[in-house]
């Protein structure tokens, strides 16, 4: 059956997308609790934070786009949970289909949706005052790591989507990967942290990440943090889709 | 059709068995489907109904026992299995979201149809949902729904069709629209396998019926020859003919 992996994901992918086209809440809802947390923090803390940096809003952006994708792939979760739950799900996998193409479509489906999401928030931050002097090969090294990022979630939230045993349960994980931000450079600088805390700020994925995409923006050398920053993603991406791939072969056989 | 046949039964079942852990769900189960048959899998709740369909349509593995589906091994020619079947679940699996209309082609072209609009459209007018077509599913009454998932199960005309409680938790209009559907399956010749927990259903439906209960079957035969089955004594004392419900529950000897 893999000579129809790609037609069938396509296929499938068509169904997911026309999903989120008629209830674009889903997106909106996405998006609306980072740009809440940067109209806080830029209206309300930022004042008060002295970051070295003359705008904070270009400070806190990358910590903003991670907390949108972390939200958004909350939903990935969710719709597989749907499937399963509605029986669709079984209908898929006793026809003659591609089997790993049904969580292809759904991983695709949330590049495609963080994407939409992303411009959403980062069209606000350009009306609060973002402006980078990126140029082309920035915006794509940034682009480049959001997307990695976003894969490496999805294949993560792929795993609660398949085993959960309700709706809440099925979204819950993604409110540790929402406060990781916050326990990192993304709002404040880490060295203003007591010891313990900054040890842990400057050794988790989201530093090295808001590090490299805030280096990208301001066009400051990047130094080591892309490196540290494709690690995370790149060994986060192979651990989550290692377990997914594993998790969906039970769930099947 | 492009689906390879070959003679013979288009199920047949020999000595299933199934555990979950210690549960043993089944324990050797034996039974033949003629092709073109409607044959229906009576038990009570929790008799291993669901699992024997999901063992049949590839979705779970048996412990023991070999199990061919239109000539094909669910075991190792899973894929051809496929090809031959289709499932309509316990509980509807059509696309909430999606148009009715949609939900056909979506299923038609997972199965790889040329022309899915049109396989779409003429299911649609089969099964009298044309205006409704063009509806979001979840606009639909329950009776409505099940008629799609039956539908959609018959995209491509698979020669196998598995209805897994498809009259479950609906209303009376409703069942008898799906009978009727099913009763017209049956007359162009696909072999229909159905699991039900309500005796007048496979009384109403059935050319064959087979009692699954603790995980066997203890009665396989026609609806007259289930009926003869009855103890004679008790059958003195009734006026009006046996209904298969009798039969049953003298059978699975629970008098409640």
């Amino acid at each position: 059956m893999a000579k129809h992996f790609l037609g069938d994901t396509g296929v499938l992918l068509g169904r997911s997308l026309r999903h989120i086209a008629r209830s674009p809440d889903t997106i909106i809802t996405t998006a609306i609790m980072p740009i809440a947390m940067m109209l806080m923090f830029v209206y309300v803390f930022g004042g008060a934070i002295d970051t070295g940096s003359d705008s904070y809003v270009r400070y806190m952006l990358p910590g903003i786009l991670l907390i949108t994708v972390a939200s958004g792939i909350s939903y990935t979760a969710f719709r597989l949970f749907l499937d399963l739950k509605g029986g669709i799900f079984e209908r898929f996998q006793s026809m003659p289909i591609a089997r790993s193409s049904v969580l292809w479509a759904h991983v695709v489906t949330s590049l495609v949706a963080n994407l939409i999401s992303l411009v959403v928030v980062l069209l606000v931050a350009l009306l609060m005052g973002f402006r980078t002097s990126a140029g082309v090969a920035g915006w794509l090294a940034v682009a480049g790591i959001l997307f990695l990022f976003t894969l490496a979630l999805t294949w993560l939230a792929v795993i609660p989507g398949l085993t959960a045993k309700s709706v809440d349960g099925a979204g819950a994980f993604s409110y540790p990967l929402i406060f990781l931000p916050f326990l990192s450079s993304a709002f404040v600088p880490t060295h203003t942290m007591p010891g313990p805390v900054r040890a842990f700020a400057e050794h988790q994925p989201v530093t090295s990440i808001v590090n490299t995409i805030r280096a990208l923006f301001t066009q400051q050398p990047i130094g080591g943090d892309i490196w540290t920053a494709l690690a995370w993603c790149v060994g986060l991406l192979v651990a989550a889709y290692v377990l997914a791939t594993i998790t969906y072969r039970r769930r099947i056989s | 059709m492009t689906t390879r046949t070959t003679a013979g039964p288009a199920i047949r079942v020999q000595g299933l068995e199934k555990s979950y852990k210690a549960l043993k769900v089944l324990r050797g189960v034996d039974f033949e489907v003629a092709r073109g048959s409607i044959f229906a899998l009576l038990g009570s709740n929790g008799a291993g109904k669901t699992t024997a369909v999901k063992i049949l349509s590839t979705l779970l593995k048996a412990d023991a026992g070999t199990i061919a589906v239109n000539g094909f091994d669910v075991a190792t020619q899973a894929a051809d299995v496929r090809e031959s079947i289709s499932l309509t679940g316990q509980f509807a699996a059509v696309d909430e979201i999606l148009t009715g209309r949609e939900n056909l082609v979506l299923v038609a072209r997972l199965r790889h149809r040329e022309n899915p609009g049109r396989i779409a459209d003429d299911l649609l007018a089969r099964f009298s949902l044309n205006e409704a077509g063009t509806r979001r599913v979840s606009t639909y009454s329950g009776g409505m729904r099940r008629r799609l998932d039956i539908a959609m199960s018959l995209v491509g005309d698979p020669p196998v069709i598995f209805l897994d409680e498809p009259t479950t938790g609906l209303d009376p209009q409703g069942r008898i629209e799906v009978w009727q559907a099913v009763r017209e399956l049956a007359a162009q010749g696909t072999t229909v396998l159905l699991t039900t927990q309500y005796l007048d259903e496979a009384e109403q439906l059935a050319d064959r019926i087979a009692i699954l209960h603790e995980g066997r079957i203890i009665v396989n035969g026609t609806l007259a020859e289930l009926k003869q089955l009855l103890p004679p004594a008790e059958v003195e004392y009734v006026e009006k003919q046996p209904t298969l419900e009798d039969v049953f529950l003298a059978l699975v000897g629970d008098k409640k």
